[in-house]
């Protein structure tokens, strides 16, 4: 095994970080696990609840069979083994945004058992986290504790809808591996379109269990910080949890298990003061619901149009275009940019295609906080202007100017690369005799530049800077560069 | 085994059934003769018996992901005891 | 005109055919016997107007030639069925005034069959009890009396035996999860079915334990039980332990007057239900049952059930373990009657302290230890353990007959009162009843005779899953050999 070297040094000496996490995913279906009640994001207090989902008298569940799909797609998709048959479970206990009193939920018998993930560390290391298992529930409503000094309120449209709760082994030994992790099961459920992957929406949020333990020895006692919603404070969470713990420990106290709260306005994380003392869930089959089963075929005809993963794709990126395992890595984090790259390195020099999606396309989409199918600039417009540079129409330095224009709001937006470097005048000058002459204009006006050139023949270069100026980027800097040095004699 | 009161205060308080100290002592009572005669189970070998949770001999059925249900949330508090606009209100809830 | 409310279910349908009487006569006269039977405390809320109205709708469509399988006839609705509009509250405070905006399938398949609702029957508190002693609204009392004493109807449908025995309600829906729809039939003197686990749909059914718990009739005859459980039945996808089974017409099972040829059906007497303590007058009614079905017919066929002391022990594990999760939606949040507390868990605690009854407590507090950390196993996975040896018991039985022939109850209707400081006792009267609903069969009492005092006892007949026709066929010739024709004195009338 690998040397851990996220060791996080303390009084006593260094201490190492033992994660594990628990993700709950909402599955991307129209209706609730139970009820045909909508799972829409946004609506009016109460609206989108059922019979069902309030938990009136009588009311009975009623599997909505998608969810088993999406479940089990997304246990292939991590590369697990599939249960064809599990068993659902109440998991009992009071909360007032569990009209039930009960979670449906599975508890000894899950869909999906082990599985594995692969996640990429920044030094192009891979490391396997090992899934524990998978298994479906039901989320709960939303209660608000901030709207009136001593009521609390209830909102019951969460209530009822699919989670896929993914449990990891304690594998991770850091915050960014924790990171890292979630980023890449993010990535994987994308791709499979079973969650939407939407942590601010809460569509996707983690359990981060959280203990410490010198190099070597058992695992310590473990904190569960609850439902954590963004990548950062996952990060922040552990970062905070972990001190917190090893300075305890240092001072003499003991970690107690408990579940805990990250908040993100201090980046503390606190013990939950309501939680049960006792934990008795007291689970059992649930009666309204006989055992889930299915066939081999079934789980066969989903296995046969799983889309190609992210780890697959990596692979093919660095296979078949070249690229570095960084740039692939990049490149496939979201199904939609690495669909970009495919479509606009048709044709093209894949690699130059990388550097400008990665560059170019990207950075542009960051600064107008815009998605990737919202680009303004189409992947076959990426394409030709690579390849405009490719056959010298466009120097590299003209390319930026293109595409900002392209990008960027204004009359020019979304015209082909072509059109642009026509309208604008940027095509490269290659006619040596141009170049010639404002080379010599050049070395004319700078006597004293040429004098040191001889002495230090690095200076060539100012004098291929202020020949590309004065032709406006247009020159081709190949042959700039070897008139200047032939006629300031130093080739 | 019999249900000592410290067993019937842990039960009710997972059941969230208030008990005073005066009903405790009778619960105990009641309850212990109830696990008492429910123990005879015990003289019964059922080493390697599937529990059955169902009698239904059946394969479950699912529904279609189509939203079917819902919108009517003047019906979902029409019975609640207490409400503020649309939504539920319970005493406060510290986390 | 002769008094309406003295009919079957099957005669006042061909009356109203024949247009001897309209729906409203048959309706109003019932509605009049119930409001002047209050002493009997069968009905928790009576619904004139909307009885009238329907059997105003259910007179249009008779006269329109469009009449409906139970066009126009009255009957009662035990208040574990959430009916639309029409408060709602499986007789525990808990439910506060609670009206359901929705109509449980059962219910509804009865009004789209064309029956008159007169309003809600009064029933042991969440189907709790088998005496009806244990309802916010206080006991119902058996029309039957001996010396003089109050009786109890039965439970948990002790207003829908009471009610039909009383002729409050031409027929009374009712629910079984261990005995409550066949013991009170035998209290009262009333057919009682409980139809296969899944026959008739649980949603909208107020849930004591879901995997035992069905709906059934309580009437005066087979064929009123029959004509009943036509319409109770469906195929419902709300509720996916429902079967997806075609309803057969149960009473064109009933073949002739008497109903029935069992010529060669092979009847079971199970040895273990020969119980410490029978009490003579029961094993006896049992021998001359045995006769009766040999008379018509019957091979008669010794089977055993082994594990049937079992099944009481079991029964009081799986059903409070169900019950304790099913009731913990009653929570003061949603709907129901709430009691301010000092805090969430305090408003939980009280108002579940105030909203359920003693009996009530009891059993959630027993499935609550049972299902708890340390004793699921040794209670609870042991109990379906047990019940799966049960239902195999049955299983063997039937390689060797058709259906079982077994008393309905140990004793006929007691005291009120009696038994009320004694759980254990009162849970004694399930002990033939409660196999059945492990073992998710149909099973029906039969009002076969009386006992000493003076009041009736029942035989049950236990079929084969699905076998409800078999087992109606046979239930009938047991109902002709019998001649059960005793009627309550009328005590009560005001
Ligand atoms: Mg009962
Ligand atoms: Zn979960």
């Amino acid at each position: 095994m690998a040397e851990n070297n996220n060791l996080i040094s303390g009084a006593t000496g260094d201490w190492e970080i033992v994660l594990g996490l628990e993700v709950h995913a909402q599955v991307a279906s129209n209706a609730k696990l139970f009820s045909g009640a909508s799972t829409e994001f946004g609506a009016e207090p109460n609206a989108q609840v059922s019979l069902v989902d309030a938990a009136m008298p009588g009311m009975l569940p009623v599997i909505n069979w998608f969810c088993v799909e999406q479940a089990v797609r997304t246990g292939l998709g991590i590369k697990a083994q599939i249960n064809n048959y599990s068993v659902f479970d109440r998991k009992n206990y009071f909360y007032p945004d569990l009209p039930q009193g009960y979670q449906i939920s599975q508890f000894q018998q899950p869909i999906v058992g082990e599985g594995a993930i692969e996640i990429d560390l920044a030094d192009g290391v891979v490391k396997e986290i090992g899934i524990e298992r998978l298994h479906l529930e039901q989320d709960a409503g939303k209660s608000l504790h901030d709207q009136h000094p001593n009521m609390s309120f209830v909102d019951l449209n969460r209530s009822g809808v699919a989670l896929m709760e993914i449990v990891s082994n304690p594998d991770m030994r850091s915050a960014a591996e924790a990171q890292a992790y979630v980023k890449k099961l993010r990535a994987i459920l994308r791709y499979l379109g079973t969650c939407d992957g939407n942590m601010e929406q809460g569509s996707m949020r983690a359990d981060v269990n959280v203990s410490v333990r010198k190099p070597g020895d058992a695992l310590g006692t473990r904190c569960e910080i609850k439902n954590v919603n963004s990548i950062r404070f996952i990060g922040q969470a552990i970062e905070y949890e972990a001190r917190r713990q090893v300075d305890l420990i240092e001072d003499g106290g003991v970690v107690e298990q408990q579940t805990r709260l990250f908040d993100p306005k201090t980046g503390e994380t606190r013990a939950m003061r309501s939680k049960e003392e006792a934990h008795d869930y007291r689970y059992f089959p649930d009666p309204d619901l006989l055992p889930l089963e299915f066939s081999q075929e079934f789980v066969d005809e989903i296995a046969k149009d799983l889309p190609e993963l992210p780890d697959d794709k990596k692979a093919r990126f660095i296979a078949d275009y070249g690229l570095t395992p960084y740039d692939a890595g990049v490149l496939v984090g979201e199904a939609e940019n690495a669909a970009f790259f495919e479509a606009a390195a048709e044709g093209q020099d894949a690699k130059a295609v990388a550097n400008m999606v990665i560059g170019s396309v990207f950075a542009g989409l960051n600064k107008a906080d815009l998605d990737i199918g919202d680009s303004p600039v189409s992947p076959a417009q990426v394409g030709q202007l690579v390849g405009l540079i490719a056959d010298d129409t466009v120097s590299g330095r003209s390319a930026k100017e293109v595409f900002e224009l392209m990008f960027e709001d204004g009359p020019d937006q979304g015209k082909d690369p072509a059109v642009i470097i026509e309208e604008k005048g940027l095509k490269q000058v290659t006619d040596t005799g141009a170049i010639e002459a404002a080379v010599d204009e050049v070395i004319a006006a700078n006597p004293d530049k040429v004098a040191q050139a001889k002495e230090r023949p690095k200076m060539a270069g100012w004098f291929v800077g202020q020949v590309m100026q004065a032709t406006g980027g247009k020159a081709n800097p190949q042959a700039v560069n070897q008139l200047v040095l032939s006629k300031l004699g130093l080739d | 085994m019999s249900v000592d009161e410290n067993m019937v205060r842990r039960i009710a308080n997972l059941a969230r059934i208030g008990v005073t100290d005066e009903e405790v002592p009778a619960l105990a009572t009641e309850l212990s003769a109830i696990i008492g005669f429910v123990e005879q189970l015990s003289e019964l070998d059922t080493e390697g018996v599937k529990p059955l949770t169902s009698a239904v001999d059946d394969k479950i059925r699912g529904r279609e992901d189509v939203v079917t249900d819902g919108g009517y949330a003047e019906d979902v508090l029409a019975n609640a005891p207490e409400k503020d606009d649309e939504y539920f209100a319970v005493p406060k809830v510290v986390e | 005109m002769t008094d309406l409310t003295q009919m079957n279910l099957a005669e006042a349908r061909d009356g109203l055919a024949a247009k001897e009487f309209s729906a409203v006569e048959l309706t109003q006269a019932h509605i009049d016997r119930v409001s002047a039977s209050a002493s009997l405390n069968a009905y928790v809320l009576e619904t004139p107007e909307k009885a009238l109205e329907m059997a105003a709708l259910s007179d249009a469509k008779i006269a329109a030639g469009e009449a409906r399988p139970l066009e126009g006839l009255p009957i009662g609705v035990k208040d574990l069925f959430c009916t639309k509009g029409v408060r709602t509250t499986a007789c525990s405070n808990i439910l506060g005034d609670f009206i359901p905006p929705y109509e449980s399938t059962v219910t509804q398949n009865l009004w789209a069959d064309g029956a008159v609702m007169l309003g809600k029957l009064n029933n042991d508190e969440f189907a709790m009890g088998s005496s009806n002693e244990t309802s916010r609204f206080g006991p119902v009392v058996n029309p039957w009396k001996a010396h003089g004493q109050e009786l109890v109807p039965g439970g948990s449908s002790g207003g829908s035996s009471a009610a039909v025995a009383a002729r409050l309600g031409i027929a009374a829906t009712a629910t079984d999860t261990g005995g409550s729809i066949r013991q009170p039939a035998a209290f009262t003197g009333t057919v009682g079915l409980k139809p296969t686990y899944g026959r008739c749909s649980r949603w909208g059914i107020v849930a004591f334990a879901s995997s035992l718990d069905q709906a059934g009739p309580i009437t005066h005859t087979v064929r009123d039980a029959a004509m009943m459980l036509t319409s109770m039945a469906s195929f419902d996808p709300r509720d996916t332990t429902s079967v997806e089974r075609d309803v057969p017409n149960y009473e064109a099972a009933l073949i002739g007057k008497g109903g029935g040829d069992i010529k060669g059906l092979r009847v079971g007497i199970p040895q273990e239900y020969r119980v410490d303590n029978m009490p003579a007058e029961i094993e006896k009614l049992w021998q001359q049952g045995i006769d009766w079905l040999r008379d018509a017919g019957a091979e008669i066929v010794d089977v055993s059930l082994p594990h049937t002391k079992y099944a009481l022990p079991a029964y009081y594990i799986i059903a409070p373990a169900e019950a304790s999760s099913n009731l913990a939606r009653y929570d003061g949040v949603r709907y129901g009657a709430r009691k301010q507390g000092a805090d969430i868990d305090d408003m939980y605690a009280q108002t579940r302290a105030a909203g359920f009854g003693d009996e009530v407590k009891r059993r959630v507090m027993i499935g609550t230890y049972a299902l708890s950390a340390g004793y699921y196993d040794a209670y609870y996975v042991k109990a379906l353990q047990v019940r799966r040896l049960i239902a195999e018991d049955f299983t063997k039985a039937y390689e060797k007959c058709d259906v079982l022939l077994t008393p309905t109850t140990p004793s006929a209707a007691f005291e009120i009162g009696k038994n009320v400081e004694d759980p254990l006792e009162m849970y004694l009267n399930d002990v033939f009843t409660v196999t059945v609903n492990l073992a998710g069969l149909p099973g029906i009492s039969v009002p076969a005779g009386l006992d000493a005092n003076g009041l009736p006892l029942g035989l049950q007949l236990i079929g084969q899953a699905f076998g409800e026709e078999t087992l109606l066929r046979t239930a009938s010739v047991l109902e002709e050999a019998a001649g059960f024709d005793a009627q309550p004195q009328d005590w009560w009338s005001a």
